[in-house]
């Protein structure tokens, strides 16, 4: 079944030429000025919308987060009773993410995170989902099969590591706390946060060696 | 709605294909999105609302059109049926009827505030949770017609309760126009093994699980053990 093309992720309009990618973009076009001459809608808003989702807000914030917990044990423990608040004390808040819930990586449990049902992702500290996290690949496949979709990420647990798949069903949005690296005692909380990647706090990764620093 | 968008569990989509931190492929992309959130800020229909839009799409365009597809042809099924605009000024772009007036139009200086605030949907309600931690709970048979958060592959299975999370807005009314409801939502733990039987139940080493946010007309106290 491996040659079915991954379907509703971006990358799959081979089939389709560039006149129905013409045709989406006057569509929306169109759809936009139509709604700015009702009045529903203004140019400005939307070009503010845009910029604070494809600039300002993404997975640097989920980083600081992680990186605080991984330095300050009283911190740790607050994100893991209720990550709402502890989150929103690093000035995290906002739409799809009004309800957080961080589940930690041991050496003995590693969490993985899905929205089967559409595309819950917690967007103040991750930003935008990828374009995988929405494919139905993913959503199918990692409730059922998590070590097969692991391994599509080149990803191999260590021996003795249970999965625990989140399934986003309601508005709650969860966030993978990540092992801390080996050996990185001695760097700073801003050192830390670069080795924290997008895919670690959602589980399809782990964060990075402190080897890559250098 | 038993519809292909609830796809957990299916394995015939193909492998995952991983790609570095990129958002949008296409500009109109990102266009659709300050679209379909702004929209959403006039306060005509709910996220639930906006939900089964998205998923009551016939089948195969959810399935091959692409995710902002999706939400396009979502935010213009939601402006047909809410009247925002007709099916003629949807195609000529041009308007032919008055506009409806909103409930608000955001302001670009008020979009920083607006996002940031969030919408809670957590909520009071006068009875305390059915289900405390710990306690086993199935989940019942329920094939809605319509929107509901309930996934098929947990139906009838059994799990735990692993944490209460509070009352939350129902979406199963909230999409329909029935207003919220507010239940007890609940996250339930239920062993791989129990969902996929022992064969497939391949989570890591040793017995993996799902957990899912279950809301309480979702649930029975069990009698059997998992």
């Amino acid at each position: 079944m491996d040659n079915e093309p991954d379907k509703t992720s971006a990358h799959s309009h081979s089939h389709h030429d560039h006149s129905h990618l013409d045709d989406t973009a006057l569509r929306v076009r169109s759809l936009q000025s139509l709604l700015i001459d009702k009045g529903y809608i203004q140019q400005e808003t939307l070009n503010t919308l845009i910029d604070t989702y494809e600039n300002k807000v993404g997975p640097r914030n989920g980083a600081a987060v992680i990186a605080r917990a991984w330095v300050d044990s009283s911190y740790k423990k607050w994100l893991l009773e209720d990550a709402t608040a502890a989150i929103a004390a690093l000035d995290f808040t906002g739409r799809q993410g009004e309800h957080m819930v961080a589940v930690e990586n041991t050496p003995t449990v590693h969490n993985i995170v899905v929205c089967t049902l559409c595309s819950c992702y917690p967007w103040p500290v991750l930003g935008l989902p990828p374009s995988w996290y929405k494919s139905a690949p993913y959503r199918s496949r990692v409730v059922i099969d998590p070590n097969s979709v692991l391994a599509d990420f080149g990803v191999t647990l260590p021996e003795g590591r249970s999965i625990t798949v989140w399934d986003s069903t309601a508005e709650v949005r969860y966030l993978v706390v990540p092992e801390r690296p080996a050996n990185s005692e001695h760097l700073s909380e801003s050192e830390l946060a670069s080795l924290v990647t997008r895919d670690s706090m959602i589980g399809t990764g782990f964060a990075k060696p402190v080897s890559s620093l250098t | 709605m038993n519809g292909v968008h609830d796809m957990g569990g299916l394995e015939c989509f193909g492998p995952v294909r991983p790609e570095p931190d990129e958002m949008f492929h296409e500009p109109w992309e990102k266009e659709v999105l300050g679209l379909a959130l702004a929209m959403g800020a006039t306060g005509t229909w709910n996220l639930d609302q906006s939900r089964f839009a998205r998923e009551s799409l016939p089948p195969e365009q959810y399935l091959s059109i692409g995710y902002y597809r999706i939400w396009l042809a979502g935010l213009e099924k939601l402006l047909l049926e809410h009247e925002l605009v007709t099916p003629q000024e949807l195609a000529s772009a041009q308007i032919q009827e008055p506009p409806v007036t909103l409930k608000r139009v955001l302001a670009a200086n008020e979009v920083t505030d607006v996002l940031n605030a969030g919408a809670s949907v957590e909520r009071q309600v006068p009875n305390q949770p059915a289900f405390s931690t710990g306690e086993l709970v199935t989940v019942n048979n329920i094939h809605s017609s319509t929107h509901t958060r309930l996934p098929a592959y947990i139906r009838n299975h059994t799990g735990v309760i692993q944490r209460v999370h509070g009352a939350h807005v129902f979406p199963d009314t909230h999409a329909v126009g029935e207003g919220e409801q507010p239940q007890w939502l609940y996250n339930v733990r239920f062993s791989a093994a129990e969902l996929w039987g022992h064969d497939r139940a391949t989570h890591g080493t040793g017995e993996g699980a799902v957990h899912v946010d279950c809301w309480e007309s979702y649930l029975s106290r069990a009698d059997i053990t998992p």
